[in-house]
Parts: structure tokens; C-alpha cells; sequence
């Protein structure tokens, strides 16, 4: 049987999802923060996916991509950072004063760096 | 003959930057696009010759722009410029006219007084003397303005003045002595033989009377010389190289070559024809509201020029416009900071001496892959409009503007479609003013499909950002409009007839809109109809930016909400009723920095709208019309 139906009767065991703090990726995010330092102020509302352009046509999320900065999951990173339009409106929301634009802008090029090995 | 050995440093100095200056402009020259050369080749044989000529009068020597700004300022430039080019030509004219011989070489007119130590004692060289000390102390007044300004900068309405490199520093000083050693130079000469003009005569013979004069002076005619010299062999790795370099920027634009979009030899001329005056910091509202004083255009340029990491500074700007406005040089400081965002990162690796003074500069960039993705979008289906209106993000997150322009257009009968009503995607312009064109162009591609696909004969937008990107970029039919210019437009062909409201209020020019797009009195024939519009301080050209804009990616919030008070200080200076601004981002930002209220023009012209007829008293009117028809 295979994962998936074994899953719908909840019986399967399921692959593990454990993020180890002490062994992930903190590249990203250390750019991330030294660069923008308002990254840090964000309390994870949601305020600015509830505004965001892009998340109306796909599954953009700058709440979760928050997550992914700071448990290091550079490829799911990779794929939702660039969905973005940067136009701008999560700004505006912001209750914290987080410069989202500059996160977005910010996260893609330590990922362009990254494949660079140049973080 | 008079050949001594002091004149050495200058001939050479002089000699090295005629040289320097011929070489380089012809490999500017070279590196220019066919068509481009085609262009300078015309322009140099035609009207524009005779317009830059003018222009090099006014600009170059005059310094007719900084004298608009301050006048203090502009006669420090012209006395400089100005009495420095009027001191060469009639040293010129004195030396060929009274010298034993014609067409002497340059040495011998500008140390004619050493060479010539007998002259100008009786008659016209007596006269003509008086007026060479007259463009002296022209100079020299402007020079102690200068010396000043450096130390008081308030006192030219300058806040600050330009920080400068070591060799700009040294340069400096070498162009500070070249004036008054030619004053003593001359002075101590005349001294010793007795005669001069009005200036050089009497203190030469003050000083002549307690010094031994004729000893003294040569060492001052060897220190003259040898500022010349320095200065002349510091040109071309300082700011000074503008001097040459701005007579070429004003050929070149006046024969129509403009700043495309990538580095070129024209770019490059307008980064070497900064003369890093610092008019663009005053200027600059993060320096004069947020204290950030190290990112103005002036060190931007000057960051280009000398190849440095420039990377914080070129994100960090507002992109409002206004140092492009104040420019004395006209250089396009906007389109080449965004040049510079577009070819992203630069090189990690050290530049070479020679690359980095030689005459052939490589600018390598790393190739830049494209880091946005829109592939998720799907195309919408057709659906025909006659007018389109797009309300763009920031408007959706100002609902009340999007209320006011429906009500607007339904009460002048506007048959429109609301492009954007379920959430649009966005124009493309912060995605450009990141310096992402490629990604933007995805964005624009979809949004053209859009309006393409409804065959619509005109598009309203309600916000100037989207406007300019729609203007510009989008290649369309449509004819683009922006809300404001569309109700001044609704009003002038009689649809729309709004009362008028006894409100007292002031207008704020988006950037975008105003210096960006050039619509400055629509907006303001609007509000006129409507409201009482009273003046404010820095309006038009020069109106200020509210701080919100999408332009700078890094500055904080705290910073952007300095800028904001300090903005809506100085537009609420005349205690008005109401600001009102046509840019739904203007407007999220100016709501937060001030007590006053702040709404659309939109907003004002729908409250000015009479109220449609109530169908309950239509009712009760025809009710009473039946009983009276019934009795």
C-alpha cells in the first residue's frame, strides 16, 4: 500500500517533519537580520497575507515565508520568495513597522548568494 | 626668451589635462552607439551648436541655475567660473596686444606681469591694468564666499556641503591658492617697479615699503605656478574634471542623445560632469527631516565614478525626484540610480590600478537571473469595456477612494469596468523601482493581455504609481488616465457638475504624478472647482515627498515617518481644513503623520456631488400628484 492511502486511514507513519533548530540552515537568516533588522520585530499576525497582491492568485504567504527564514527550509523558501510582486501593501499594514518589502527583496538575494557559495 | 623656469609646473599641468581631456572625449566619443554618434555629429553642425553654446554661457559660466536657488550661491559659482574664464581671455588680449610679439604661448599671458614687470605704468595698459585687478578681486570675493561656505553653509541656504576625497581636498586647496598668490605675485612685482592697478599698485607698494619686494616675488610667481600645476594634474581624479567634462554633457544632450536604460558613454560623461556642488543634499528630505546625510545622488555619483561599493546607497533613496529638479549640471540622477538597481550586484573582485584610473573602464556586473516567478497566473477571459478603470493595490487598501470614484462615474454616467475589483495583480512598477524589469515585465505582460482583450478606449487609474508605469511602459491603446486628470475632464465636457464645498484646503503633488508624470494643473482646476485651494510652500516641481514611496527598499519606518511629519509640518503650515493629494499611498501616510484631515481628490469631489433625489419623496411626490388628480 502506498503512503498516501495508507495515510487516509491514518495508520501510515508519516515522514518525519522535525526541524532540528541546532542543525538547520541559519545562513539565510542571519543575512536576513543583519540586513534588515525590522525582520525581527514581526509577531507574525498575518496582516500582510491578508492584503497580499500575489497571495489572491497563489499560494503566497509572507507569514509562512517567515517560518521558512528562520527553521531554514531554503527550498520551500526558494519557491514561495518568489511568487512576491514587492508592491508593497504588506508595508503598509504592518502593524510592527517590519520592512517586508526589503525582507522579500533581502531573502532573494541571500539565496542567490547562497548558490553561490558566497554566504 | 622670457622663458624662466618657474613656469614649468603650469605648462606642464596645462599641457597634461588638454591632452588628458582630448583622449578621453574621444574615447567617450568612440563608445557611443552609431546612433548616438550620428546625433553628436549633427548637433555639433546645426541649431543645437548655437542652443549649447548659449547654454555653456549661461550654465557653464553664469551658473544661471544657482542663482535661481540662491543668489549668494550663484555668485560665488560665477565669480569663479565666470571671472576665471574673463581673467584668461583679457590676460590673452593683454599679452597679444601689449607684448613685444603676437599668439604668445598661454604661460605668457597668464605670468605677463612677471614678464613684463614695466608695463601698464601711463596710459591705456594703465587702464586696462585697473581692469584686470577689477576681475581679480571679482575672483577673489568669490573665493572668500567660498572659504565660507565651507565653514557656514547655512549662509547660501546650503544645510551641508559635500564631503570630499583626499585628492578633491588637495585639489581644493590648489584652486583656493591659485587667486591670492596671484595676487601677491603681481602685487610684490608691482611693488618693486612701482606702478599696477588699483588693486595690485597700492598694496604692492604697502608691502614694497617694509619688504624687500623684488626679492620676495618669485617665490610667490613659483607658488602660483605651482597651484596651477597641481590643480591641472589633480583634474581628471576629481571633481574638478567636470569643468571639460560638462561642456561635452551639454553637446551631447543638446544633440539629443538621452540616458537609456544601461550603462553607456553618456551615462558615463554625466557621472564625470557632477561637480559634487551638494545642492542635491540640501535638497534631499532624508537628509533634511530623517539626518541621513551619506546617500544623496551627489555621493552616489561620486561613488560610480571611483568604482566604490555603492550598493546601500543606491537602494537607499526616495526616488522622489527632487535633486534631479535642482541639478545645476542636469544630470539625470533618477534614471541612473535606477540603471544602477537594474544590473543588481557588481563584482566582488578588486578592481586593478589600471582599471580603476585607466581611460577604459569595464563595469562588470554579475549576470542577473531573474528571482521572481508569475507563472501562476492565469489569463483572464475577455470582457469588453469602453472605460477601464484600474484602482491598483494601494488604492484597494483605501476603500473610500474606490466608494468615491464609483459614485464619481456613476453620477456622471460612465459606462466603466472595475479591471481590478476582485484584486489585480500588480503594475509592475515596484517590482522596477527594485530594479527587477525582467520579473516587471511579466507582470505587464498579463495586465496589457487585460486591457488589450477589453478594446477599451481609456484607462482610469487612481494611482499615480500605476500611472507612470502605464504611461511609460505598457504599450497600449487605451489613452492612460489618472483619476484626477479624468474627473477634470468629466467636468470640462459638463457630465459632472459638483457643487461647491466652503472648505479651505492645500494640495499635495504626488511624485509620480507631478515631477514624475508632469500633471500639475488638472489636479489643481479640480480642486478649484470644488474648494477654495490655498498655496503652499514647496509645491509643483518642487513639491515634497510624503515619505511612503515605494522607491527606497531599505529606509526603516521610524525614518519614513519623520519625513512624513516633517512634509505635512510645512503642507499644513496654513492651518487648511483639509490636505488633499491624488495618491491613495499619500494619503495612508500623510493620515498617520498629521491631526489634519487628509482625502483623495476623489473623495472631495464626491462630497461636492449633490445628493441624488430621494425615491421615497419621488413616492410620496406622485402620491401627492394622485390625491390631487383623484380630488
Amino acid at each position: 500500500m502506498s503512503e498516501q492511502k495508507a495515510n487516509r486511514f491514518g495508520f501510515a507513519i508519516n515522514r518525519s517533519r522535525a526541524i532540528n533548530y541546532d542543525t538547520s540552515d541559519r545562513k539565510v537568516r542571519e543575512y536576513v537580520t543583519m540586513r534588515e533588522p525590522s525582520f525581527r520585530l514581526c509577531f507574525a499576525c498575518g496582516g500582510c497575507t491578508a492584503t497580499c497582491t500575489a497571495g489572491q492568485h497563489a499560494s503566497f504567504n509572507l507569514r509562512r515565508m517567515n517560518t521558512y527564514i528562520r527553521r531554514g527550509e531554503i527550498d520551500s523558501l526558494r519557491e514561495e520568495v518568489a511568487r512576491c510582486m514587492l508592491c508593497g501593501k504588506c508595508l503598509l499594514v504592518c502593524p510592527r513597522g517590519v520592512n517586508t518589502r526589503n525582507v522579500v527583496a533581502t531573502t532573494a538575494e541571500a539565496l542567490r548568494k547562497l548558490d553561490r557559495n558566497e554566504l | 626668451m622670457n622663458s624662466d623656469i618657474f613656469v614649468w609646473p603650469f605648462n606642464l599641468g596645462l599641457y597634461f589635462i588638454l591632452i588628458y581631456s582630448v583622449v578621453r572625449s574621444t574615447i567617450w566619443f568612440r563608445n557611443l552607439s552609431r546612433a548616438d554618434k550620428l546625433r553628436l555629429q549633427r548637433g555639433f553642425f546645426g541649431m543645437p551648436f548655437m542652443q549649447s553654446i548659449r547654454e555653456i554661457f549661461m550654465e557653464s559660466l553664469l551658473h544661471r541655475r544657482i542663482f535661481k536657488k540662491n543668489p549668494v550661491l550663484g555668485y560665488m559659482h560665477m565669480s569663479l567660473a565666470f571671472g576665471w574664464f574673463l581673467l584668461i581671455v583679457f590676460g590673452t588680449i593683454e599679452a597679444d596686444f601689449f607684448g613685444e610679439r603676437h599668439l604668445n604661448p598661454p604661460s605668457h599671458a597668464i605670468f605677463f606681469r612677471w614678464f613684463n614687470p614695466e608695463h601698464g605704468a601711463s596710459g591705456l595698459a594703465a587702464i586696462y591694468g585697473h581692469w584686470m585687478d577689477f576681475l581679480l578681486i571679482f575672483i577673489l570675493s568669490g573665493l572668500l564666499l567660498a572659504v565660507v561656505k565651507r565653514f557656514i553653509p547655512g549662509m547660501m541656504g546650503m544645510k551641508k556641503t559635500t564631503r570630499h576625497t583626499w585628492s578633491d581636498r588637495i585639489a581644493l586647496i590648489s584652486l583656493w591658492l591659485i587667486f591670492p598668490s596671484r595676487l601677491l605675485a603681481e602685487s610684490f612685482t608691482c611693488g618693486a617697479h612701482g606702478n599696477g592697478g588699483f588693486l595690485t599698485g597700492n598694496l604692492g607698494a604697502a608691502l614694497a615699503s617694509f619688504l624687500p619686494a623684488a626679492d620676495i616675488a618669485p617665490y610667490f610667481w613659483w607658488l602660483y605656478s605651482l597651484s596651477l600645476g597641481t590643480f591641472f594634474f589633480l583634474l581628471p581624479v576629481t571633481r574638478y574634471f567636470h569643468i571639460p567634462v560638462e561642456l561635452l554633457l551639454i553637446f551631447m544632450r543638446n544633440s539629443g542623445i538621452t540616458t537609456a536604460d544601461r550603462w553607456s558613454a553618456y551615462t558615463e560623461v554625466q557621472t564625470h560632469a557632477c561637480s559634487s556642488c551638494g545642492i542635491c543634499i540640501s535638497v534631499c528630505q532624508m537628509s533634511r527631516a530623517a539626518g541621513i546625510n551619506d546617500m544623496q545622488s551627489v555621493y552616489f555619483v561620486k561613488g560610480l565614478r571611483n568604482e566604490r561599493d555603492i550598493a546601500a546607497i543606491t537602494a537607499n533613496c526616495l526616488m522622489c525626484g527632487r535633486c534631479d529638479e535642482v541639478c545645476p549640471v542636469g544630470i539625470e540622477l533618477g534614471p541612473l540610480r535606477l540603471i544602477e538597481r537594474r544590473q543588481g550586484e557588481r563584482e566582488v573582485t578588486k578592481l586593478k590600478f589600471f582599471d580603476r584610473y585607466g581611460l577604459m573602464r569595464r563595469r562588470e556586473h554579475i549576470e542577473r537571473e531573474p528571482t521572481q516567478s508569475y507563472s501562476y497566473l492565469t489569463p483572464e477571459e475577455e470582457k469588453p469595456a469602453d472605460v477601464l478603470f484600474f484602482a491598483g493595490c494601494m488604492t484597494h487598501l483605501t476603500p473610500s477612494v474606490i466608494a468615491a470614484m464609483k459614485k464619481i462615474m456613476d453620477s456622471a454616467g460612465v459606462r466603466y469596468r472595475f479591471m481590478d475589483e476582485q484584486g489585480g495583480v500588480c503594475c509592475g512598477r515596484p517590482l522596477m523601482l527594485a530594479g527587477r524589469d525582467r520579473e516587471a515585465r511579466e507582470l505587464i505582460n498579463h495586465n496589457s493581455d487585460i486591457i488589450w482583450k477589453s478594446g477599451a478606449k481609456t484607462l482610469v487609474t487612481s494611482c499615480p504609481i500605476c500611472y507612470k508605469v502605464f504611461r511609460e511602459s505598457y504599450y497600449l491603446e487605451a489613452e492612460v488616465m489618472h483619476h484626477s486628470e479624468f474627473i477634470n475632464l468629466l467636468i470640462e465636457e459638463g457630465s459632472l457638475r459638483p457643487g461647491y464645498l466652503h472648505r479651505r484646503v492645500v494640495y499635495h503633488d504626488p511624485c509620480d504624478l507631478g515631477r514624475g508624470s508632469g500633471i500639475y494643473d488638472e489636479p489643481r482646476a479640480v480642486i478649484s472647482y470644488v474648494a477654495e485651494l490655498q498655496p503652499v510652500p514647496e509645491e509643483r516641481s518642487m513639491s515634497l515627498c510624503c515619505g511612503g514611496s515605494l522607491g527606497n527598499l531599505t529606509l526603516s519606518s521610524g525614518k519614513r515617518s519623520l519625513i512624513a511629519a516633517d512634509a505635512a509640518r510645512i503642507l499644513t503650515q496654513s492651518d487648511p481644513d483639509e490636505v488633499i493629494t491624488s495618491c491613495p499611498l499619500c494619503k495612508k501616510t500623510f493620515a498617520k503623520a498629521t491631526e489634519t484631515r487628509v482625502s483623495d481628490i476623489a473623495e472631495l469631489v464626491a462630497a461636492a456631488l449633490p445628493k441624488p433625489v430621494r425615491k421615497t419623496r419621488g413616492r410620496a411626490s406622485l402620491a401627492a400628484v394622485k390625491t390631487v388628480a383623484d380630488g
